[in-house]
């Protein structure tokens, strides 16, 4: 247990032992923590359901601070109750004397009346914080996302190929020139210093004998033995290869996840006096899991509001999911707004364009093949993907079948009636599976 | 006599940390406090909320009530609302006592004067740690729990666990005896007789249980004999062994909760006590420090600042009151028995006859060694402190429209006030009552209960909840009635099965 750098030290009578444990793991909360989320799944969800509707879509992707009630977390004890004779002793007494009477504070009142309890009955929240990811576990929760897409959107997926140094395979492409030269190089210092020493002595020894002149038999077979391994080593010398495969070094490039450029994503909503708050809840979470997945795959997103009833307006986030109006509805009156906005300030050579829009499905009716012609011929080849949900449990209307139309000519457009928050992940279905080819 | 200083800045190394422990230890032992050895760790913060979170322990058993302990601090924490304990100390042998690195040189030096000299010594020599507690054994025990219950979590499924953790940890205060001093701990015949008694029990109980028809003589008994024969107030140990239904691990579960709850229960009554002992040793023992010459000015100063804001009593009315500050008390009711000792009054000498003018070493020890929160501040609470405190009790009685004070800091109100506090402090008082009254053995096997009204006190309305847990561990209908102090039974409390 007692880990390297432990100090044994003796003092006068006892002793100490000094540990240092900064360097034991510090999560050791960590499994309590995932059991008591566990455990107040419910709670929680239901807390993350309401920050959902509080938060803005483009905040959607950190942590939270959840509240839950703390009595459905308390942890019940036999104690006393309110109630019976009890007497309690407190400080700093000013001007009591005994025999005084007091008015009753009112019930959990602080100064004077019962010593405030850290757990007692007071109707408290707790407060805690969830992690991002935890975050979004819970909020994917209900949308019954696959786990594939759940993974796709909690880490980003898109990965550009950046220079991370020198290998040794790859594709002849890849050879980097110096770096196998520098090497070549250094094997042959390498591989030729001992023969070249080697070289040197006989040499060396040669020479001496030359000199000394000495012509007997022994000299004269020492200089030929010489003479021979003179050669070897020159065979030697010259047998190592200018160029080996060892030598070779690949330029090495590696997958680094990296979101690619820009997107703009339009949200389009009507919000005719027949969208009430369930049915806007319901099209907000449509909106926060589109831009979810285009938080994933861009580096920049930028998110246009059109809100329109008989006429459509470009308007902020708030004023988007929180203002009411009454009166008919010209879809065409949106779509119209949005490409001028796309022509305007989107260029699609900067920009991926994506579009969702969630209707109840009530259209003025001449307006609807309108709608048609509007997205099949203008609209329609500028966006990556265009998502129409319709929140309503009544039959369709003629918007509907003129979409239909739609999607038979344009395969990145995706419809969808939805009646609970299940339904919505089968827009998305073709979008990810874009995505993973 | 003045002397090189042991540090300057406030920096802290692990050289200094130990020349300052040889010190205090040196002055320690001066005063002649009695301390197991110490083991003193360095952790970080994130370390000290982990410690905090499983109950100060360095090894626990994993539940959610811990984790959600650990969330509610780490949320206090971020946000500032609370500063971490500066000290985590453990009753254990060797005495494990955390600083944390975020601290300076000086508080480094007072959490180590505090925990490792002051509380160790408290733990060591105090009679309720010495009768309930076994510092040898305790990490041994909990390694032993953790280990088991993770087993049974593998075995049965950690949600199966948890409901049976859940349920004993709602009676957790009622797993523990009161009267009666428990076997010692030891982990490792615990372990090889675990499997002894499992085999046992379980042959025990269904023994208990016998199906068999009573021998008629046993019928002509005009009283039937009551199961349990006497009152039991220890609920856990109660239904660890006569539980129809348990599993054996179950039981064995009930029992380890209970361990640990026995382990806590002395603790629980020495609040007051255990932190006014630790809190004068700090205060003494770097004053000491300071006259010989071995810290600075600015280190007293810091130490000075942060020892007055432990020590803070703020008066009723103030809106930052939560009750009476264990620290305040109880270093309050130290220091004054010095004063006792050392310049005893005429008043004092009429009061506290007999330590008056002794030996303040002595007299302190005595009086750490031999009591409890409740009896200490009967015993010691001098009329001189009730004055400086400006302490009054309060009647609250709910038949009455008014709550009416009923003594104060004067000759008539004194003892009053002194047998009021005491009675704070008393678990008797301030926790329920309640026993093991009755088992229905001949017929639907049902469990009741018995609350003994204090003070005609109601119970809190948790209880409904409380009884589900009993019931889930009992497996048959629970009941509780809550009895008044002539004996008449007021109301009854049921929870079917």
């Amino acid at each position: 247990m007692v880990p390297a750098g432990t100090q044994v030290l003796l003092t006068a009578r006892v002793v100490t032992r000094i540990i240092d444990r900064r360097l034991n793991g510090k999560n050791k909360s960590a499994v309590n923590r995932r059991r008591f989320l566990r455990r107040f799944k419910a709670q929680i969800k239901k807390a993350v359901a309401e920050s959902v509707s509080e938060r803005s879509i483009t905040d959607i992707d950190s942590g939270e601070q959840i509240n839950i009630p703390a009595r459905d977390i308390s942890e019940p004890v036999f104690r006393h109750g309110p109630g019976g004779e009890r007497e309690y002793v407190h400080p700093g007494n000013t001007d009591f004397v005994a025999g005084d009477k007091i008015r009753r504070p009112p019930a959990g009142g602080g100064s004077g009346g019962r010593r405030a309890s850290n757990q007692g009955e007071g109707e408290d929240d707790f407060v805690f914080n969830l992690t991002r990811e935890e975050f979004l576990e819970f909020f994917f929760d209900d949308l019954a996302l696959p786990d594939l897409v759940k993974t796709q959107l909690a880490a980003s997926v898109d990965f550009q190929k950046i220079r991370a140094g020198y290998t040794r395979d790859g594709v002849p492409a890849n050879i980097n020139v110096i770096r196998s030269l520098r090497g070549a190089l250094a094997r042959r210092i390498a591989l030729r210093g001992p023969h070249l020493a080697r070289l040197r002595e006989a040499q060396a020894e040669v020479d001496a004998l030359l000199r000394e002149g000495r012509d007997d038999e022994i000299a004269r077979q020492r200089a030929a033995q010489l003479e021979e391994e003179i050669r070897e080593l020159r065979r030697r010398i010259k047998a190592i290869p200018f160029l080996d495969t060892f030598d070779l070094r690949y330029n090495h490039r590696v997958n680094v996840p990296k979101p690619t450029t820009q997107a703009v994503m339009f949200c389009l909503m009507d919000v005719s006096g027949s969208m009430d708050e369930t049915r806007k809840d319901i099209a907000k979470r449509f909106f926060i899991l589109l831009y979810l997945f285009l938080t994933r795959n861009y580096e920049r997103i930028e998110v246009v509001y059109i809100r329109h009833h008989t006429t459509a307006k470009e308007v902020d986030e708030e004023e988007f999911f929180h203002s009411r109006e009454t009166g008919g509805t010209v879809v065409s009156s949106a779509l119209e707004l949005m490409y001028d906005i796309i022509q305007q300030r989107y260029p699609t050579c900067d920009w991926n364009i994506y579009a969702a829009q969630a209707s109840d499905g009530d259209n003025w009716n001449d307006d609807s093949p309108r709608c048609r012609e509007l997205l099949i011929d203008k609209i329609m080849p500028l966006l990556q993907y265009y998502a129409y949900v319709e929140v309503t449990p009544d039959e369709h209307q003629r918007l509907w079948h003129e979409y239909l139309a739609v999607k038979e000519v344009c395969p990145h457009f995706a419809m969808q009636r939805i009646d609970g928050l299940e339904d919505i992940y089968p827009v998305f279905r073709e979008l990810f599976r874009k995505q993973e080819s | 006599m003045s002397r090189k200083p042991l540090s300057e800045g406030s920096e802290w190394t692990f050289p200094l940390i130990e020349r300052y422990d040889r010190e205090i230890a040196r002055i320690a032992v001066e005063f002649g406090l009695d301390t197991y050895p110490n083991q003193i760790e360095v952790i970080s913060s994130e370390q000290m909320m982990d410690a905090y979170s499983s109950v100060g322990m360095p090894v626990n058993y994993h539940h959610w009530s811990f984790g959600k302990h650990f969330l509610s601090i780490e949320q206090r924490y971020k946000r500032g609302q609370m500063g971490l304990a500066y000290e985590i100390v453990i009753n254990s042998n060797p005495c494990i006592a955390y600083l944390m690195e975020e601290n300076t040189m000086t508080m480094q030096a007072l959490v180590l004067a505090h925990a490792a000299y002051g509380h160790n010594s408290f733990f060591k020599n105090n009679y309720l740690f010495r009768t309930w507690t076994n510092a040898d054994a305790i990490i041994d025990y909990l390694i032993f729990a953790k280990n088991y219950i993770a087993d049974c979590e593998q075995r049965y499924g950690e949600l199966e666990v948890e409901l049976i953790l859940d349920s004993c940890h709602a009676l957790m205060n009622y797993g523990v005896d009161r009267y009666k001093r428990p076997p010692r701990l030891s982990a490792r015949e615990e372990k090889e007789r675990q499997k002894a008694r499992e085999e046992y029990l379980q042959s025990q109980i269904n023994d208990l249980w016998r199906t068999l028809p009573v021998k008629p003589k046993a019928r002509d008994d005009k009283k039937q004999e009551r199961f349990p024969p006497e009152p039991q107030e220890n609920l856990l140990y109660f239904i660890e062994k006569n539980a129809p239904l348990l599993e054996p691990w179950q039981r064995e579960i009930v029992r380890i909760v209970r361990k640990i709850a026995q382990y806590f229960y002395p603790q629980r009554q020495t609040q007051v006590m255990n932190e006014g002992w630790a809190t004068f040793w700090h205060y003494t023992i770097l004053n000491r420090l300071y006259d010989e010459g071995l810290v600075t000015d600015g280190f007293m100063l810091e130490f000075l600042q942060t020892h007055t804001n432990v020590i803070y009593q703020p008066p009723y009315d103030s809106p930052h009151y939560t009750g009476i500050n264990p620290y305040a008390l109880g270093f309050a009711m130290m220091r004054d028995i010095r004063r006792i000792c050392e310049r005893p009054t005429e008043e004092d000498r009429r009061w506290f006859s007999d330590i008056a003018g002794s030996d303040w070493r002595q007299t302190l020890d005595f009086a750490m060694r031999n009591f409890k929160d409740e009896s200490f501040i009967a015993q010691y609470l001098s009329p001189r402190l009730i004055r400086q405190m400006r302490l009054f009790a309060v009647l609250d009685d709910d038949r009455k429209r008014k709550l009416e004070v009923t003594a104060i800091h004067d000759d008539a109100g004194y003892r009053h006030v002194r047998q009021a506090l005491a009675d704070h402090y008393n678990l008797g008082s301030t926790e329920p009552d309640i026993q093991v009254y009755d088992v229905n053995i001949r017929g639907d096997r049902s469990l009741t209960l018995r609350h003994t009204q204090y003070h005609r006190r109601p119970l809190h309305k948790s209880v409904d909840e409380v009884l589900k847990h009993l019931a889930r561990l009992w497996g048959f209908t629970v009941r509780l009635e809550s009895v008044d102090e002539k004996g008449r039974v007021q109301r009854t409390y049921e929870c079917k099965v």
